[in-house]
């Protein structure tokens, strides 16, 4: 049996050409789906949509990093949002302010110290929580850290329903929530736009620091093989931090953001934030903070979409569906990739 | 297993744990059936003993031990899902309260108003006979949905499994919560009947002992249950799942048939304590069966000995315990006793905490949980072995929809 | 079958991974009751064939029969199966609807035909979960075909061992044997839960057959010892029990003398061909070791860059000049 003369192998299934064109049509389809849901949902109802799925991503990055990196799905990963949201609730309590500030410099200045703030402290949590939860059960058979992930989660709530309660707290609105822009008799909140513009510019200062840095590399190949990257010199157990810490600080800033927006919060705010934010990361694609960002605001407009129509109390029960139907019929998310078949 | 040691066991307590080992496993079932009428004697008479008599009284104290049976149920199932075939269901509330509900649609009016019968008609004063069906046929409800949610997921990889089947945990509740018409809501569906047995009459909220034994004959028969199980070859097929899915498939083990065979009956476990706790406290409604319940078992399970069924049906108790008497005691102890910071703590609202550290720790120091199954403790200290990836070139990927 | 037909053919098999062809067209035969081997060197894609060979991966083109039957090939039209599952609840609902908009069916009626409709669907899930060869016989009828997993390979007949040996290390021998013997054994989850007569023979009987298998690749009175607590050369030869368990007519042996020393690769020839001369086996052995390869093959088949480069007997390929290119030297001799 001779093999046949020309052993041609099939040209690479991609040109360049046919990646731009995979792109547009990509854009095309988020673009006319925006264009959709403003019209069905209403210029008010649409910004809402959009922020609630900045929060959505922001935690969304966090989940899909870590998972990306070390193969967990951080469960307390939810609480660290909820708990983000009571740090920068005592941080501007504790320093007086308790209501809408409204000298522009002041203003400023508060945002940016409770965000760094926030953002800094959340992001050392999420690293001590490696560190001493799930750092020693690297190696374990995978149950054990999903079930010390789930012991943290109940930690975390426990702690701040010791210090604040079970019932509501009220988180300082220091960004006046009655400032519109007007369009026409469309008012839209000016913090809206912060809140996006701020959730926007995370994101895609995170997308650069992946991209261009060396430890972004460092993480993105840990993420891809780690025994590889280790004999190529990467600090896997520092690079594993890093990635905590930077999904957790997003993490905080989401909960900052919360607090903003929403002037409320409670000790089991994580829980289903976060299965929510989880939904919205594997929707995206797992491992992917592109389509986390994207799951985010996906989820966003369900839930908001729910509520407009009518069917609030069914919103997480969809969220939810959103999700087991993702993983039975597409675990790749929209974005992942479909790493070979499996018989 | 069928193999039994005949490598001489060592001296000492562990020579004795090992023979008490050999000769339980050889007449497994007497064993139960004598451990559980041992605890059925035992426990009540402890109840009429100070210091436990002095804290309430013997009804009392039965009746959370019943209590108690609903969790023991629970966590026996779990195990099943859990600690043998090694699946993570973070959702199992969800089969209770199918169970649950099942039961309540057979024996209420409203439920009975909803499936278009009349069971208080038929059956008159002894309508509650339908309790005794209905173990089975909730317990048959719950395996039902226990398929219907595993057949599409159970391919999928154990984190995610977890979160689907935590997503199924939540949905099935708002589900209940938000059809209004069909399951009354909020509000719930009350009125249910209790159990009736001809020569007892119906089970009253006021003697605690029909369904106090009740509860015992249960746990005896599901464990029972459990044990031939795990000890068959469907028992051994789980291990090797749990152990190796890959080589299990490559010799001959049909694995997610096999799987969904462990779901469902842990599932239908679900459904039967949900029967009985519906019987027992005349009302279900949505918020008895949060994840605070799901999660509950499975720490039970956890700190109880994955695997093992004895253990876990003693950690299950003691925790149940713990949370209902022992926490409710410390805070009254600590108030009499007026100590300023000790006085100011709800251990009750502690709990969660408590259990957090203890998983956490646990996890960290003993893995294997209280009263392990000697293979697991095997397997979570062993030396790490990758069982990699070295037939298949690709890395290890989500099982995906190729099916 | 008899002497001399082919145990299992493999027609084109081909395997693409994006661009990349893995396993490019290659026909692969084994007759009965030899022993073949594949070589090649590292990313030939004897791995990727062996995957497909054992229902691990499917392939992008090509069939594999075993026994006369098509285990194995790209799936087709897996997407119709979905609308046979729904089409019994589809037909149901429909029917009541249409009647009882004419009248003839009452609101019970059309309640009742919901729950048959749920109930159908129930079936035809448990159906496709379980896959019956009555379902299976329908779906091929309907130009379905879904290729054979691991788990049907071995219930067909092909069982094997791994390159990295995967006992279950925290079970004994014996019940890494038992295992194996999984498809030999017929009780069921009602056998289990009632602890039946039928079921203690069983397992007495798979006990006693576990030690005989051990004795058989030499292993006598180890049984109760863990796996993991086995030397090296003592837990291949339990892979290779395991294997045995199945009952299988098509061993396929992944590298098995890796790591051995020139002792053990000896008792391990002698071991393969006892099985085929005693058992009746046909083996097919993927290996780098050429002296177990030559010493014992009846036939060698050579990959390499995912083609089959060369084929016949251990002498013809040793000389062959496209083989020694391959592999940058003569192979040991």
């Amino acid at each position: 049996m001779t093999a046949p003369a020309a052993a041609a192998d099939a040209p690479p299934s991609r040109s360049l050409s046919g990646d731009s064109a995979r792109a547009l049509t990509q854009l095309g389809i988020v673009a006319a789906a925006l264009i959709v849901a403003f019209l069905v949902l209403g210029p008010e109802q649409f910004i809402n949509a959009l922020t609630l799925g900045a929060i959505y991503a922001l935690v969304a990055i966090g989940y899909t990093m870590v998972y990306g990196i070390i193969e967990l799905i951080n469960f307390a990963h939810g609480d660290v949002f909820m708990v983000g949201t009571f740090v920068s609730l005592s941080f501007l309590t504790s320093l007086g302010f308790s209501g809408a500030v409204r000298d522009p410099a002041l203003l400023v200045v508060l945002l940016v110290a409770v965000f760094i703030f926030t953002s800094v402290v959340m992001g050392l949590v999420g690293v001590l929580i490696e560190r001493s939860a799930y750092r020693p059960l690297r190696n374990a058979p995978r149950l054990a850290p999903l079930i010390t992930a789930i012991g943290v989660s109940f930690i975390l709530q426990n702690i701040v329903q010791i210090f604040y309660g079970p019932f509501q707290t009220n988180a300082p609105q220091i960004f006046p929530t009655d400032a519109f822009f007007e369009v026409g008799n469309v008012k839209i909140p000016i913090l809206s736009f912060f809140i996006i513009a701020v959730a926007v510019g995370l994101m895609l200062g995170l997308q650069l620091f992946i991209g261009r840095t060396r430890m972004g590399r460092a993480m993105r190949s840990t993420a891809l093989d780690r025994d590889a990257a280790a004999l190529m010199g990467v600090n896997i157990n520092r690079t594993i931090a890093i990635t905590f810490f930077i999904g957790s600080a997003l993490a905080g800033a989401a909960g900052v953001v919360y607090g903003l927006q929403y002037g409320v919060t409670r000790f089991d705010l994580g829980f289903q934030a976060g299965l929510k934010a989880f939904t919205a990361a594997v929707l995206g694609g797992i491992g992917n903070t592109v389509g986390a960002a994207l799951g985010g605001f996906i989820i966003g407009f369900i839930e908001v979409a729910a509520v407009a129509f009518g069917y609030g109390r069914w919103g997480p029960a969809v969220v939810f569906g959103v999700l087991v139907i993702v993983l039975v019929f597409r675990p790749a998310g929209l974005l992942g990739q479909q790493v070979g078949e499996r018989a | 297993m069928s193999v039994v040691q005949d490598v001489p066991a060592p001296g000492g307590s562990r020579g004795f744990r090992m023979r008490i080992g050999t000769l339980s496993a050889r007449h497994r079932s007497w064993t139960i059936i004598i451990g559980m009428a041992i605890v059925a004697a035992v426990l009540p008479t402890l109840a009429l003993v100070p210091p436990f008599s002095s804290f309430q009284n013997q009804a009392s104290w039965i009746d959370g031990f019943t209590n108690a049976g609903v969790f023991v149920l629970l966590a026996l199932g779990l195990n099943l899902v859990v600690g043998v075939a090694g699946l993570l269901d973070l959702g199992y509330a969800a089969f209770f309260a199918i169970g649950a509900y099942a039961y309540a649609y057979a024996a209420s009016p409203f439920g009975n108003e909803i499936l278009g019968i009349d069971v208080a008609a038929l059956l008159g004063d002894a309508k509650g006979l339908i309790f005794w069906p209905m173990l089975i046929i909730g317990a048959l409800v719950a395996a039902t949905f226990g398929i219907l949610l595993g057949a599409p997921t159970l391919r999928l990889r154990g984190d995610y499994l977890a979160i689907v089947t935590l997503g199924f945990g939540e949905i099935v509740p708002i589900v209940f919560l938000n059809a209004d018409d069909l399951t009354n809501g909020t509000n719930g569906i009350g009125g249910v009947f209790r159990p009736y047995l001809p020569g007892v009459g119906s089970f009253t909220a006021i003697d605690p002992w029909p369904y106090y034994l009740t509860m015992i004959g249960l746990i005896t028969i599901v464990m029972i249950f459990c044990y031939r199980l795990a000890e068959s070859r469907i028992g051994r097929a789980w291990e090797a799942i749990r152990e190796d899915e890959l080589a299990a498939a490559a010799n001959g083990i049909n694995t997610v048939t096999t799987k969904l065979l462990a779901f469902a009956l842990g599932a239908s476990t679900a459904g039967i304590a949900g029967v009985f706790n519906a019987a027992k406290l005349t009302v279900v409604s949505p918020d008895q069966f949060g994840f605070v319940v799901s999660f509950t078992v499975l720490a039970m399970v956890v700190l109880g000995g994955m695997g093992n069924f004895w253990g876990v049906a003693v950690g299950a108790f003691v925790i149940y315990t713990i949370n209902n008497v022992v926490l409710k005691t410390l805070n009254q102890f600590f108030d009499t006793l007026g100590i300023p910071i000790l006085e100011d703590i709800d251990f009750i609202g502690l709990q969660f905490l408590l259990y957090g550290i203890a998983l956490v720790g646990m996890m960290l120091l003993r893995p294997e949980g209280l009263f392990p199954n000697s293979r697991r403790k095997r397997e979570l200290h062993a030396e790490v072995t990758q069982p990699g990836e070295d037939e298949m070139t690709l890395p290890e990927v989500t099982e995906e929809g190729g099916r | 079958m008899s002497e001399g037909q082919n145990i299992l053919v493999a027609a084109k098999v081909t395997r693409r991974f994006g661009g990349l062809v893995a396993v490019n067209e290659v026909d692969f035969t084994i007759p009965e009751g030899s022993i073949v081997s594949l070589i090649g060197p590292n990313g030939a894609g004897k791995t990727t064939f062996f995957n497909v060979l054992l229902g691990i991966i499917d392939p992008t083109g090509g069939t594999v029969e075993f026994r006369g039957r098509q285990m194995i090939a790209r799936p087709r039209r897996i997407g119709l199966e979905s609308l046979v599952w729904v089409a019994p609840s589809v037909v149901i609902v429909l029917a009541a609807l249409a009647l009882g908009s004419t009248g003839i069916l009452s609101g019970g009626g059309i309640a009742v035909a919901g729950v048959a409709a749920i109930g159908f669907l129930i079936g035809t899930l448990l159906l496709a979960i379980v896959r019956p060869l009555w379902y299976q016989k329908l779906l091929l009828r309907l130009g379905i075909f879904r290729s054979a997993r691991p788990n049907d390979m071995v219930q067909a007949g092909v069982a094997r061992t791994f390159q990295n040996i995967r006992l279950f290390k925290n079970m004994t021998a014996v019940e890494n044997v038992l295992i194996g013997m999984h498809t030999q054994m017929h009780s069921s989850l009602l056998d289990g839960f009632f602890s039946t007569r039928r079921a203690r023979r069983e397992e007495d009987l798979s006990d006693r057959r576990a030690q005989e298998l051990l004795t058989v690749v030499g292993l006598h009175g180890i049984g109760n010892e863990l796996a993991k607590n086995l030397p090296y050369g003592d837990q291949r030869r339990l892979e290779i029990a395991r294997a045995l368990a199945a009952k299988p007519r098509l061993l396929l042996l992944d590298e098995p003398a890796a790591g051995m020393n020139p002792r053990e690769t000896l008792d391990l020839t002698k071991l393969i061909s006892k099985l085929r001369s005693e058992l009746g086996l046909t083996v097919l052995l993927i290996e780098h070791d050429m002296k177990v390869v030559m010493g014992i093959s009846d036939r060698v088949t050579v990959l390499d860059a995912g083609r089959k480069i060369a084929e016949g007997t251990p002498e013809e390929v040793r000389r062959d000049p496209r083989v020694i290119e391959a592999y940058l030297g003569t192979p040991a001799a």
